[in-house]
């Protein structure tokens, strides 16, 4: 084991070695870097490319200049030195400086997105495997391969319009007319009319007790300018939680699960009753409080599960954390909405909230809860685009997987022993399913960093790909070398992490070292 | 919540397992591979309507405005500027049915957007299929030499593969549309690449996009070449060019070919989006990727100028993405031709017969 981790990091630092070289030389070839200063009218022209060949140092041939600025990265891997040094870029700024910059910067941008659409995906992945050629697998079948084939530009301008701009000029007056209402009701009934299972006469009753409620709902928000002044208050997140638990109980441990479903309501009600108590400590909060809290709240709720035993303990407490979580995070919810109005009339939003560029508004003033409402809304757009362009491979992913694992035996013998389809699905098949889902999560972290070039440049986000793309642009090789630097390596580690992965969960999987 | 359909499902699943009678006794007849997999593809509805879609718009594409030195039937070209009709807008109209003057409408300065996006759509599919070739040419070499002959050849392509992968794409064609902007130099390269920008893209693109598929086959040769048929051939004393060509490749040909088409509508997106970022075509040429980004402001003015292109890109990769679908469906020798219809059918049929079976000895 230990001998193959270390031929494969051996291995990855030579094709590192070989690869640097050559993305090195093909920047420093790709153009003259002096281009727009040898077409300037400047009167100081000469002195500005001197001045520019000295920082880039031109003067020396470009295989020469990949072994200084080898020197250079090579003090990187010194720990605790603190001399790492990858040059300079194109305005003097020193890259380690920059790439700091923007990777925080890309991972903002990133992360949620990928993790939704992976959670996401696999569930609709899993869900299209069980109604195999029905019309919600059909339906989504079609939605996966649209989105695969939207090229991301497009859809971020699309978004940038219709979801930005147009909900802006909306919530200048957020009256939705009844007819629209009826229509959304209506739309919304039929799409769950379609997917659910069942007979006829199930999916009419499914599908019109949806259409009333979305419209009640939207003429009750219409009636209450609610998108002005959203809330959920306390009876929305109780009724909401009291779903959450039903629905946390029916796949963590099944309803039959009595102790199970009681540990998650009693969850719910210390979680109603936990609204009241923390609204004065989250108006002081800070980013380390909220984090502290939903460890505490999923500590309650195992705590709870624990307390109330049961058959299956374990069962208990799984459901009643999870239950936790989610009503811990309804109420947070609730908290951003009442910090809303706040935002919207701020004198920098100026009721514009949805913003169509960059990743924070320049210079906004407020509190905790009003600078990540501002992180919010700017993530809103390039997330959406980015979870619909990734979102159809995990979903076709998981189909075929769970597709393949439906049908071997050993599902059969879970069903043939009499096993309850809930306890067949979520514990034999989808676990199974999850091995080879696990590697190409591992794969497209990896591939993280470095994903979201076109993404960036939409939504003019500083990150990585904007750094990358600069640098190229300006035939300066030194940020583009950092750049290249981070994903390589990061998705090198993370393909190793991905076979080991594979390994440790299928124990027929063994590495040969 | 849903145990009939569940059960129903599960039924159906273990019929068309069960009972392959009606998919296999046309194989058992001795069809021959292409054959076989001919009449799976035909089979696919999707991949049928996705292969039509694309005939389509390959057809409308180099007729229209011509190509190469061929003219078109369409009166514009993508550079001719005609004064504006109705301000741009497009004048084309389902009901009544009309093409009008400029089916697409215009852009400011009164270019007709028809003539441009047939322009483009031939870029994108001539950029897709130099790479399918290229890509899937090198992929079956690399790939084929690394798994047939192992040893120093695979290590040596192997480590070749890994380090190409790694390198951005980006960063490639940005030397490549560097290399081909500097006219003035006057090599024979930046002279060719001036006057063909589009084939030297596709080229490039195509020489770094085959490291995928040369790990596909790479692997696919690692199984084939430990099957019993290739030590037979091996003992009768194949050369192991004869093994490769005639034994191994064809049974290889399937991975290969659907993982062309895949790669070939990843590229579509990748032109695009590098016209978009302005290092793959570039203008006076124009490219579907190209038009949107020089569209995009003018979304609120004129948005078909930015619907129409999009349109178009969206179209060429969801039906070569269908067409790839049905490939793999046809390719792939574990999946029987699978018809939910039927299969609920005979279930149905073998429920109803058992039952009256079990009725039957009652009455009796």
């Amino acid at each position: 084991m230990v001998t193959y981790i270390v031929r494969r990091l051996v291995t990855a630092a030579i094709i590192l070695l070989g690869a640097s070289f050559l993305v090195y030389l093909l920047t420093a070839s790709s153009g003259d870097p002096l281009a727009d200063l040898r077409a300037s009218s400047a009167p100081n022209k000469q002195a500005l490319m001197d001045a520019r060949s000295e920082l880039l140092d031109l003067d020396t041939p470009a295989p020469l200049r990949y072994f200084k600025w080898l020197g250079g990265a090579a003090q990187c891997l010194v720990p605790f030195a603190n001399s790492c040094d990858l040059g300079k870029n194109i305005t003097g700024q020193p890259i380690t400086e920059a790439l700091g910059f923007a990777l925080v910067q890309t991972l903002t941008l990133v992360t949620g997105a990928t993790v939704l659409a992976i959670l996401i995906g696999i569930t609709l992945g899993i869900i299209t495997a069980l109604r195999q050629y029905s019309a919600l697998d059909y339906g989504v079948t079609f939605m996966a391969f649209l989105f695969f084939s939207l090229p991301i530009f497009w859809v971020a301008v699309l978004l940038k319009e219709f979801g930005a701009i147009g909900f802006n000029d909306f919530l200048r007056n957020p009256e939705i007319p009844l007819p629209v209402s009826l229509a959304v009701g209506a739309i919304a009934g039929l799409l769950v009319a379609v997917a659910a299972g069942g007979d006829l006469k199930r999916r009419a009753i499914t599908g019109g007790s949806v259409f009333a409620a979305v419209t009640l709902v939207l003429v009750y928000f219409s009636a209450t300018l609610w998108f002005r002044n959203p809330g959920l208050g306390p009876v929305v997140i109780a009724v909401a939680g009291v779903g959450i638990a039903f629905a946390v109980t029916l796949l963590a441990a099944g309803l039959k699960n009595r102790k199970a479903l009681q540990s998650s309501l009693i969850v719910v009600g210390i979680g109603v009753v936990a609204y009241f108590a923390v609204q004065p400590l989250l108006a002081e909060a800070t980013a380390l409080m909220i984090v502290l809290l939903a460890i505490g709240t999923v500590l309650i709720g195992v705590g709870v599960g624990y307390l109330m035993g049961g058959y299956d303990r374990g069962q208990s407490m799984r459901s009643a954390g999870i239950t936790a979580f989610l009503v811990g995070g309804l109420v947070i919810l609730d908290r951003f909405m009442q910090a809303w109005p706040t935002y919207f009339n701020n004198s920098r939003v100026r009721g514009r909230p949805i913003a169509t560029i960059g990743a924070g508004t320049p210079n906004i003033q407020g509190d905790f809860w009003v600078l990540s409402l501002d992180t919010f809304t700017h993530l809103l757009l390039p997330t959406v685009a980015l979870i619909l362009v990734s979102l159809a491979s995990y979903t076709r992913f998981t189909r075929s997987s769970m597709l393949e694992i439906m049908n071997m035996d050993y599902i059969r013998t879970a069903r043939a022993k009499g096993l309850s389809e809930r306890s067949v699905v979520m514990g034999h098949a989808f676990r199974n399913a999850l091995i080879p889902i696990a590697t190409i999560v591992a794969f497209d972290i990896g591939a993280l960093i470095g994903g979201a070039v076109i993404t960036e440049t939409v939504f003019s986000v500083r990150g990585m790909g904007f750094l990358f793309l600069d640098g190229i642009m300006h035939i300066d090789p030194n940020p583009v070398m950092g750049v290249f630097l981070c994903v390589a390596m990061t998705a090198m580690v993370f393909n190793l992490i991905a076979d080991l992965a594979y390994s440790a969960l299928d124990p027929r999987v063994r590495i040969k070292a | 919540m849903s145990q009939p359909t569940q059960e129903d499902e599960v039924l159906a699943q273990q019929a068309a397992h069960g009972g392959t009678f009606p998919a296999s006794a046309p194989e058992a007849k001795g069809m021959s591979q292409g054959q076989i997999v001919r009449k799976r593809f035909f089979g696919h509805t999707g991949a049928l309507v996705g292969l039509a879609v694309f005939i389509i718009i390959f057809l409308l594409a180099f007729t229209s405005v011509g190509w190469a030195f061929i003219p078109g039937w369409w009166k514009y070209s993508h550079l001719d500027v005609s004064p504006l009709v109705n301000d741009g807008a497009p004048t084309s109209s389902l009901w009544p049915l009309a093409w009008g003057e400029h089916p697409f409408g215009q852009d400011r300065i009164g270019r007709d957007l028809f003539a441009m996006t047939m322009r483009g759509a031939q870029q994108s599919v001539i950029i897709m299929l130099i790479i399918g070739a290229i890509a899937g040419m090198i992929g079956a070499v690399v790939g084929g030499l690394a798994g047939y002959f192992r040893g120093w050849v695979e290590a040596i392509l192997m480590r070749l593969t890994d380090i190409i992968i790694i390198i951005p794409v980006l960063l490639l064609a940005a030397v490549v549309a560097q290399m081909a902007s500097r006219r003035d130099e006057g090599s024979w390269f930046s002279g060719f690449a001036a006057s063909n920008g589009v084939l030297v893209l596709g080229i490039f693109l195509g020489l770094v996009s085959w490291v995928g598929l040369a790990r596909l086959v790479r692997g696919e040769f690692l199984t084939l070449r430990e099957r019993e048929f290739v030590d037979a051939a091996r003992i009768s004393g194949a050369s192991n060019a004869r093994i490769i060509f005639k034994h191994i490749l064809p049974n290889a040909v399937g991975v290969l070919i659907v993982n062309v088409t895949l790669t070939m509508s990843a590229a579509i997106l990748l032109e695009t989006a590098l016209s978009y970022l302005g290092v793959g075509v570039k203008s006076p040429d124009t490219s579907l990727g190209l038009l949107i980004s020089q569209n995009q402001e003018a979304f609120a003015t004129r948005p078909w100028l930015f619907w129409f292109p999009g349109l178009f890109i969206v179209l060429i990769c969801l039906s070569i993405n269908f067409i790839g679908d049905g490939l793999r469906d046809a390719f792939d020798p574990r999946q029987k031709k699978f018809k939910a219809r039927t299969a609920v059918e005979t279930a149905r049929h073998s429920s109803t017969t058992t039952a009256l079976a079990a009725e039957a000895p009652k009455g009796s």
